[in-house]
Formats: C-alpha cells, sequence, structure tokens
C-alpha cells in the first residue's frame, strides 16, 4: 500500500466508473478471496459500467451474474463474509433495497454488534444512485440518509475517479460491511453524460482514501458548503459563479457519512461563519439536518447564518419541469449562498 | 375446446398491432433528440423505456377475459398490457409524455401507470406488483364479487420473494388470482438458464400447490385458451393459477440497450416468431381477407398517431404541482392538493 499520491501529479485521467473498476480488479488480483456478484454484472458489465472487463479478466466464477433475488445474494453475500470471504454485492439502484432491506439492515449490519464481535462481515455493498434523468420515484432515490441513519454499516460516497478509486482500496480491505454509493451521474457512462469534474487524474498504483476524510474541494473565506456525491460538482460550479460576485465560497465534500469527518467541517464553520449544506436526499431526518446539528452542538458560537439546500419531502417525480423544480440545481445553491451572505 | 370465433380473433389482431404500432412511434418518439449521441435524458419521452415487441400474445390473450372491475399489475413493460386492459390510451401517452393530463399528472411515467377507471396499476421494482394483486384478489372474495386479479412478470421476476410468498398466500387463501409468466428468456443481459431453475417457470405451481399451465409457442389463440381455463377457476372461485407463456423480446431491453451480450442468432429468432404474422394466418383460415385485416391495422395505427399527437400538444405540469399528491389529506404544512379524478381507494 502506498501513501496517497496527490492527484495533479499525474497525468493519465479516468471516468469514475474506470477507476472503481480498477481497483476492484487490483483487489481480486491480490486476494483470491474477493468476488463481486449482482444482476447483469457479467456479460453486461453492470448497467452503469460498475464492472465494465472484469469477466473478461476474471471469469464468470468472480464475477456473478445472479437472479433478481436481492434477498438472496446480499444475503448470501453476508453469509460468505462471514467465512472470512471478501465479497463485492451489488444492489442494481439503491431503490431496490426495500426488497431485501432485512438482510441489509439487520444481518449485514448489525451482526457484529450482537454477536458481541465475534463474527464480522467484511463485505461491500455497491449501489447507483441519484436522479436527474427523469427515471421517477422508484429509479432516483439517492438514500444516503437511510443507510447512514441505520447503524452498523460505513457509508462512502465518492464524487471524482480519484476519490473512487482510494475508497475503493480502503472498502474492500476493511474489516466491516461498507456500503459505496456512487452517482449515475458521475460514471462517465456513455448514455448519460457527466459533468466535467469526476473525470480526474489517477494513479497507477493502488492507494487507500481513510473513511472520515472529508475533502476540501474549494477552500474560501466567506461561505462553508457541505455537500457530498454529484453535488459537490454543482457546488463547486456555484461558487466559481459566486467568485465572479465576490463571494468566496468553501465547499466540502464529506466523501463518507460512516464514519463522518465532523473536524474538517467545524473547522471551516469557525473560518466562515455561515453554513449551507446541500444533499441530493429528502430534507427531513437526513444529511442536511445531521451537519447542521453537528454545527449547532459544536460551533453555536462562531455560527451566524445556515440554509439547506435538499430535495423537498415527496417523492422524486418524473416529468421534466416536475423534478427539475425538485433536485436541487447550481441555482438554488447559489441562492442559498447567497442568502446567509447577506 | 373452445371455439374462438372470427369477431374474437379480429379483436385479438386490433389490439395486438394497436399495440405493436403504439410501441414503433414510442420508439421513434423517444429517439428524438437522443441522437447521435444516445444521452437518456434528452428529448420528448423522458427517462428509461422497455418496449414490448413480441410480448403482444401474452397482454391480449390474457387480458380479452377481463372485465374493468378485474384489477391488472402490470410490471416496467407495461404497454401491450395496458393496451389491452382498455387504459385511456390518450391519457396514458400523455404520461409517457410526462404532461399534465396523463393518467399520473406527469408524476408517474412509462413504468407507472395507474388507470383506477379500468384497474390497472404498474411497478418498476421486480415482482412487486404480485403482492397488490393478490390483495385485489382478497378484497374480491371477501366482499363475495366474481371479479378476478391478474399479476404479469417476467421469468426473471419468478425468483423474487414477493412472487413467491404471493403464490402461497393466494393458495391458502384460494384467491381468484392468476399469475402470468411472460417468458421471453431473457433478464436484461442474463439468459434464464443462468439465473434460473427450473427453465420451465410454471413448475413454481407445483411448490404452492396450485395449477400450473405452460404456454410453448407465443399463439395468441393458445394463450386465450389457456387463459379461459386460469381465469375461468379464479372466477368460479376454485383459486389461483400460474400461467407461463413464452413470448420474444424484439429490442433490447431498454432502449439504449446495446445487446452485445445478446447472440445475433437469438434476435433474429425472435423477430422470425411474430405472434402477429401467426394471428394473420388464424384470420385467414377463418376466411378474413387482406383488405379486412389491412383495415383494421389502419383504424388501429390511426388511433395510435392521434393519440400520440394529442398528448404532445398537452401541457406540460407546472412545477409547483410537484409538491402536490404525497398525500390526499396532507398533513399541516404540506401543499394542499385537490384531486381532479375520482379516487380509486378509501377516502377519509
Ligand atoms: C427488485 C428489482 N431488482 C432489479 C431491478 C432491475 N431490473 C429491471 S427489469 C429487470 C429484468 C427483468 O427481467 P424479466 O423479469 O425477465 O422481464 P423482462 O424485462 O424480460 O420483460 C431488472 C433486473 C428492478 N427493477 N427491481
Amino acid at each position: 500500500m502506498t501513501a496517497e499520491t496527490h492527484p495533479e501529479t499525474v497525468d493519465r485521467e479516468l471516468t469514475m466508473s474506470r477507476a472503481m473498476v480498477e481497483a476492484i480488479a487490483d483487489e481480486m488480483h491480490e486476494n483470491e478471496e474477493v468476488f463481486y456478484m449482482g444482476e447483469d454484472v457479467a456479460d453486461y458489465g453492470g448497467i452503469f459500467d460498475s464492472t465494465q472487463g472484469l469477466l473478461d479478466e476474471f471469469g464468470h466464477e468472480r464475477i456473478v451474474d445472479v437472479p433478481i433475488s436481492e434477498t438472496a445474494y446480499l444475503g448470501a453475500a453476508v453469509g460468505a463474509a462471514q467465512e472470512g470471504m471478501r465479497p463485492i454485492a451489488e444492489l442494481m439502484f439503491v431503490d431496490f433495497f426495500g426488497v431485501a432491506m432485512d438482510q441489509i439492515y439487520n444481518q449485514m449490519a448489525k451482526n457484529t454488534y450482537m454477536s458481541g464481535g465475534a463474527v464480522n462481515v467484511p463485505m461491500v455493498l455497491t449501489t447507483a444512485v441519484g436522479g436527474g434523468y427523469n427515471d421517477a420515484a422508484q429509479h432516483s432515490q439517492t438514500l444516503y440518509g437511510t443507510f447512514a441513519h441505520l447503524p452498523g454499516m460505513k457509508v462512502v460516497v465518492p464524487s471524482t475517479a480519484y476519490d473512487a478509486k482510494g475508497l475503493m482500496h480502503n472498502a474492500i480491505r476493511d474489516d466491516d460491511p461498507v456500503v459505496y454509493m456512487f452517482h449515475k451521474r458521475l460514471m462517465g457512462i456513455g448514455w448519460m453524460p457527466a459533468p466535467d469534474g469526476p473525470k480526474t487524474p489517477v494513479p497507477e498504483t493502488d492507494y487507500t482514501i481513510p473513511f472520515g476524510s472529508a475533502d476540501v474541494k474549494r477552500e474560501g473565506s466567506d461561505v462553508t458548503v457541505v455537500t457530498l456525491g454529484l453535488h459537490v460538482h454543482r457546488a463547486l460550479e456555484a461558487a466559481d459563479s459566486l467568485a465572479e460576485e465576490g463571494v468566496d465560497v468553501e465547499v466540502i465534500d464529506l466523501r463518507s457519512l460512516v464514519p463522518l469527518d465532523t473536524d474538517t467541517v467545524l473547522e471551516s464553520v469557525r473560518k466562515t461563519g455561515r453554513l449551507v449544506v446541500v444533499d441530493e436526499d429528502y430534507r427531513s431526518f437526513g444529511v442536511t439536518g445531521e451537519i447542521i446539528a453537528t454545527a449547532a452542538e459544536d460551533a453555536l458560537a462562531d455560527l451566524e447564518a445556515v440554509e439547506r439546500v435538499a430535495h423537498p419531502d415527496v417523492p422524486i417525480p418524473y416529468a421534466r419541469p416536475l423534478e427539475n423544480e425538485t433536485i436541487p440545481d447550481v441555482e438554488d445553491i447559489a441562492a442559498a449562498v447567497e442568502s446567509v451572505h447577506r | 375446446m373452445t371455439t374462438i370465433s372470427k369477431e374474437k380473433l379480429t379483436g385479438f389482431y386490433e389490439d395486438m398491432v394497436t399495440a405493436r404500432y403504439y410501441e414503433e412511434r414510442l420508439q421513434e418518439e423517444y429517439l428524438v433528440g437522443k441522437q447521435p449521441a444516445f444521452d437518456i435524458s434528452a428529448g420528448p419521452i423522458p427517462g428509461e423505456l422497455h418496449l414490448a415487441a413480441g410480448h403482444e400474445a401474452s397482454g391480449i390473450g390474457v387480458c380479452h377475459h377481463l372485465r374493468d372491475d378485474d384489477t391488472v399489475t402490470a410490471p416496467h413493460r407495461p404497454h401491450h398490457i395496458a393496451i389491452a386492459k382498455d387504459v385511456d390510451l390518450d391519457r396514458m401517452t400523455a404520461e409517457i409524455f410526462g404532461r399534465e393530463t396523463g393518467l399520473s399528472s406527469g408524476k408517474g411515467g412509462h413504468m407507472h401507470l395507474f388507470d383506477p377507471e379500468v384497474n390497472f396499476a404498474c411497478s418498476g421494482i421486480i415482482a412487486q406488483g404480485c403482492p397488490p394483486a393478490v390483495g385485489a384478489g382478497m378484497a374480491a372474495k371477501k366482499r363475495g364479487e366474481d371479479s378476478v386479479a391478474v399479476a404479469f412478470l417476467g421469468e426473471g421476476a419468478i425468483s423474487q420473494g414477493a412472487f413467491l410468498e404471493s403464490l402461497n398466500l393466494a393458495s391458502v387463501r384460494d384467491l381468484p388470482v392468476v399469475f402470468v409468466i411472460e417468458d421471453n428468456d431473457w433478464a436484461i443481459s442474463m439468459p434464464k438458464e443462468r439465473v434460473t431453475a427450473p427453465l420451465d417457470g410454471s413448475r413454481r405451481a407445483d411448490g404452492f400447490d396450485m395449477p400450473g399451465i405452460r404456454v410453448d409457442e407465443d399463439d395468441v389463440v393458445d394463450v386465450y385458451r389457456a387463459a379461459d381455463e386460469a381465469i375461468g377457476r379464479a372466477r368460479d372461485g376454485n383459486g389461483p393459477t400460474l400461467l407461463e407463456l413464452q413470448v420474444h423480446r424484439r429490442m433490447g431491453h431498454f432502449m439504449g440497450d446495446p445487446e452485445t451480450y445478446r447472440p445475433e442468432e437469438d434476435q433474429e429468432l425472435a423477430k422470425e416468431r411474430d405472434s402477429i404474422e401467426r394471428l394473420k394466418e388464424e384470420l385467414r383460415s377463418h376466411g378474413v381477407d387482406e383488405e379486412t385485416m389491412e383495415s383494421i391495422k389502419t383504424a388501429a395505427h390511426e388511433r395510435v398517431d392521434e393519440a400520440i399527437e394529442w398528448a404532445k400538444e398537452q401541457p406540460k405540469p407546472d412545477p409547483d404541482a410537484a409538491y402536490e399528491d404525497a398525500f390526499v389529506n396532507p398533513p399541516s404544512g404540506v401543499t394542499d392538493t385537490e384531486p381532479e379524478f375520482d379516487l380509486a381507494g378509501g377516502e377519509d
């Protein structure tokens, strides 16, 4: 394992999906116990390119297509992990977790605790999240808050290719269950255009990014914007446009929700005094409330204004004007920043 | 064996050519603005689109036994079933185009078509239409009505817990439910031999003590006969049946699917085994001439074109409507909603 290489010193750029796959392939070469299972992960290469090319290298025994029976195969991953293997199991869209919820939140997440630490579950649950392409309420959620709320699983959300690789290495090596949530719009899939941001330089050597290390993606002194996933890029875009108006925005990418890097958030809030939290997930009982509560508990004296930008508490609608209304965009973020900066 | 009248057969033909042409027109409209590089989020029809060309014999053969008060739950590939169940074609099309006058006011889209007038509902989550169909069967039985419920699902969906649990519940309660498996051999890229045992899905019925019937060719007449038995049994109060119907997927799983996993011969075969051509043979043998078939087809195409034109002229929803409909009885602080159409369920 090498230490984190600074991405700017590398001239090879990868899409987020290529970076993810590279980490998986590396780990599979290193460790016979690692295997990947999910629907359409073999010949299709993953609907969102999450396993592109792996079948050719590892064959159907280690890149395993499974029946559409999430309870069975996610639960099977739990069982294999408890036997000491290191399965990676993919839930095609996070929205489908409901059909297998018990295996996820009672078995995968709690067996370590309930066994008093006698067994552990070193598996990775990968899953696609996010909207922005009009697929409606059963195929567009992020559910960050849901997974982070239920105890016992680590939850990571990369926003760039560089982070995706380092976080994946860390996820596979972790002895606890990790939920690895990748945003469809960041993957660099042919049929779903990504913003420029997620494609970054990625070192060929392996490296890990520790969980609980938020990344300051842009430094600034006036307002702190805390966010994750796709909205890191939207926040950066908003920050660029606000810079022209003389507002200096700091953008923090949480990168993992469990564990949560409260230090980086608090340090920034103490500096700027103004906090905006942006989340593609539902507004109530989620990431926005959590971050603001953290700031209120530990940096109340420095806090001058807060604002949250999130999906309103309704299911995600299908028609374009409706979805555009509900999913936060660059303008929504800019408006929130302006309102706390006043 | 039940004899099938010429009128019935021409009725099948009308619905089958309507469904097929509807898919062709949707395909055309869907690709507008998404070319040359396919971009799923561009163009007049948003989101994913799963076309059902090659599935017609199943939806039409089954639903021609149904009344408006019978319930149908459809999966993510619903158009042919909706057409056969007499779902309002105009409003369904407006929904697919994301318009205000769509069946769900633009909130649901093509995988979530709800038409309470004819008891039709959809879900995009695999096999999750099965339990609600069991519930509809339960309601009919409790009320002493002779309506039935039909749940459609793909052969890839039959390993899903919700399906298996539903078979059992329907069986132990002797409910008027028919489960219809549309076997097109593929679950996205996964051929059934890789993910399903046994290959004959109708054998799942054995484990739940209910009759299982499989129709090997996608022949609408065979389907109609098999469905007659299954739906008749349900309507007569003799419990559920599992019906597995061979169909074919003429297209990719969804629009934009490169189908690189699928052997070309298989794609060719799917197109050759055309249930519409088969039915035309049957019609000829009943003395229906080409002219009659042509005029039925022309009228069907006109109806489809009109629905699409109408839908495209419909207004787009007001962005503020996004906040309506989460509840029919909104808690304070939540935007109020006035249902524009009669509510299907209870309203207290
Ligand atoms: C619970 C759940 N898992 C996975 C999916 C993704 N998915 C949508 S369609 C599909 C394949 C369905 O195959 P089949 O049931 O055979 O129907 P077909 O598409 O062939 O008509 C899958 C895996 C989903 N919608 N819901």
